[in-house]
């Protein structure tokens, strides 16, 4: 199947769960499903760098929260639309990704992994410390009730919904075609063998930097709207941990090797914590990501999808 | 900005005492990870815990935190020991260490955490003992006896800790391990029962660290993550695997977190240990004091 083709399909999956949101009559389901959304860019993103080159990111909440920052400057600065706030969002998270990626480039494996979470918290300090976005004690965004389309009016969480639809499937489109072209095969030699590619003439440096920039880019992206979503942005919400955990938990119990995964995964692990967190508590929503991930991890490394796959070749073997 | 002598002094004296104790928490990961290449990003978690178990029972029974924690060293060492065995059988056999013993020990750091908050939620914590309060004055210096006690035990617990690894049969072996396993193995030592033991003695460190922490500030469960930038941070800047590296580093930390927060205010301190880890690993990966 080509791109064009697959990207076809996506949107008409969307249009069709759009619609079928619509059929429900409950807004909460935008308001859940937003949710569901971001975290499949958030796990789409991650496992471009981490489940393709094998690099552990564990500073995916910083992305994010670059995003949401740059929108709460723009919008102290020169309220503008929120398209044009996800494409900012973009390309500050890309350059920060650009940036982290030289400065970490020499560093292989577990250093990697910890110089991101010190990233993190470095950004999280400066932003905990600018005051015109708001500080530690946090900044209020006022959204509209409605907004018109084409002039068509639709609920503002309908609206951010769509966006985040629209985000989905960029991040899926933009995941598939990196595995099905050279830059995939490039990243997969990478988290192979880093020394055997360089020296087989995998330009491995230019390769990360490409990867680092684009799964910055597409968090940063997630983050953009999230502001207007959630009404109220302080630092502690933005650069949450459980941002940082998601988006390793979702690949990583999906299967991290092809595009797939990373969407099982955010779909599974994020319905079932919006179910936990309005049946049971968001604390107990947590806990169940961290003991998935773990028993996922020790148990099935190459997630749901590969159980299924293993499934096959036995049915096929047989 | 006009810099007092005394303040300056007093700044320098209390980074000196934080740096000690930050030396007990880094004990542990200077071992894990710096000899055995496990990265236990989970530490932190364990000192929590830590801390949680010598509230726990100091207000319950009113016994001292530190006499607490080492009565609750087998108990920490058992759980080490566990942990590395699942740790080896699920990806040090299978040669998969580095993605998913990572995400092994985050989720572990999470699972922790949360735990804790859904048993004792998340208001600060704190224990009571006749030291804390009152300080020692020298002069225009001051010496506040809850900072000079958790230093002065993890300054004993250090000095145990680098005999054990240089004396004793089986702190030579954990050396030995982490220079060459296979060489040990030939020496007709089992490396995997060596480097269980190492891991062991890794976690049980954090029940003390645990304690001191809850002695130094009051805790609540996500108070660890702070500690994972400063840990690595420490471990990195001392060259992995050193001991002494890492207590220098740890001293040299604690200046500079203390000074940062006496003339700068203390939102900005977390970003010095990060900060510098970021530099460190960019600039100098083989640590300041780096074989």
């Amino acid at each position: 199947m080509n791109t064009l083709r697959f990207t076809i399909i996506c949107l008409l999956v969307g249009v069709a769960v759009y619609i079928c949101g619509h059929l429900l009559g409950v807004g909460y389901v935008f308001f859940a499903g937003y949710t569901i959304l971001q975290f499949v860019v958030l796990s789409s993103a991650w496992n471009i760098l981490g489940g393709y080159c094998g690099y552990v990111n564990f500073g995916s909440a910083a992305f994010f929260a670059l995003g949401a920052y740059s929108t709460v400057f723009f919008y102290k600065f020169n309220p503008l639309p929120i398209p044009v706030l996800i494409v900012i969002g973009a390309v500050v998270s890309g350059i920060v990704g650009l940036g982290m990626g030289y400065l970490t480039l020499r560093l292989r494996g577990a250093f990697f992994a910890i110089a991101t979470l010190a990233m993190a918290v470095v950004l999280q300090t400066l932003v905990v410390n600018w005051t015109y976005v708001g500080g530690s004690r946090g900044a209020y965004i006022v959204r509209e009730e409605t907004v018109s389309i084409f002039g068509y009016s639709i609920e503002y969480i309908e609206y951010l919904f769509l966006l985040m639809l629209a985000l989905a499937i960029v991040s899926i489109v933009v995941s598939r075609t990196i595995a099905r072209t050279q830059l995939g095969f490039g990243f997969a030699t990478i988290r192979d063998d880093e020394l055997a590619a360089e020296a087989l003439g995998v330009p491995t440096l230019r390769l990360k930097l490409i990867a680092t920039t684009i799964s910055g880019a597409l968090m940063g992206m997630a983050g953009a709207p999230f502001p207007y979503y959630i009404g109220y942005l302080q630092p502690a919400s933005a650069f949450g941990l459980e941002y940082g955990v998601n988006s390793i938990a979702m690949p990583i119990i999906g299967g991290t090797t092809s595009w797939v995964g990373p969407l099982v995964g955010a779909i599974l692990l994020g319905s079932l914590q919006q179910l936990a967190t309005v049946t049971i508590s968001s604390a107990v929503n947590l806990l169940i990501v961290g003991l998935l991930l773990v028993a996922f991890v020790v148990i099935a490394p190459n997630g749901l999808v590969g159980l299924v796959q293993e499934r096959l070749r036995a049915r096929r073997s047989k | 900005m006009d810099i007092s002598f005394d303040l300056l002094m007093n700044a320098i004296v209390a980074g000196l005492l934080l740096g000690g104790f930050y030396a007990a928490v880094t004990a542990g990961v200077s071992i894990s990870f710096g000899m055995l290449d496990i990265v236990n990003i989970a530490h932190p978690g364990f000192i929590i815990l830590g801390s949680y178990i010598a509230y726990f029972i100091n207000i319950s029974f009113g016994i001292d935190p530190i006499v607490v924690s080492i009565v609750m060293l087998p108990v920490f060492y058992i759980l080490g020991t566990i942990i590395y065995q699942v740790y080896y059988v699920s990806f040090e056999k299978r040669g998969q260490e580095s993605l998913r013993g990572l995400a092994f020990f985050f989720g572990l750091l999470f699972v922790t955490e949360v735990m804790l908050i859904l048993v004792f939620g998340v208001d600060y914590r704190y224990v009571e003992a006749s030291y804390i309060g009152p300080s020692l004055h020298l002069g225009n210096v001051d010496f506040p006896l809850r900072m000079l006690v958790p230093c002065i035990t993890a300054l004993v617990l250090f000095g145990l800790l680098e005999l054990f690894v240089t004396r004793t049969f089986t702190g030579r072996a954990i050396m030995a391990v982490s220079q060459d396993q296979l060489a040990l193995q030939l020496m007709a030592a089992d490396p995997i029962r060596i480097k269980r033991i190492a891991f062991g003695i890794s976690i049980a460190t954090t029940s003390i660290a645990g304690a001191l922490l809850v002695i130094i500030q009051p805790v609540e469960p996500s108070v660890g993550r702070e500690y994972i930038g400063r840990v690595f941070a420490i471990c990195v800047l001392g060259g992995l695997g050193s001991l002494p590296g890492s207590l220098i580093a740890a001293m040299l930390l604690g200046v500079m977190e203390s000074l940062t927060s006496t003339f700068y205010g203390p939102s900005w301190s977390p970003a010095v240990a990060f900060g510098f880890l970021l530099l460190t690993l960019a600039f100098r990966p083989a640590g300041l004091f780096g074989r």
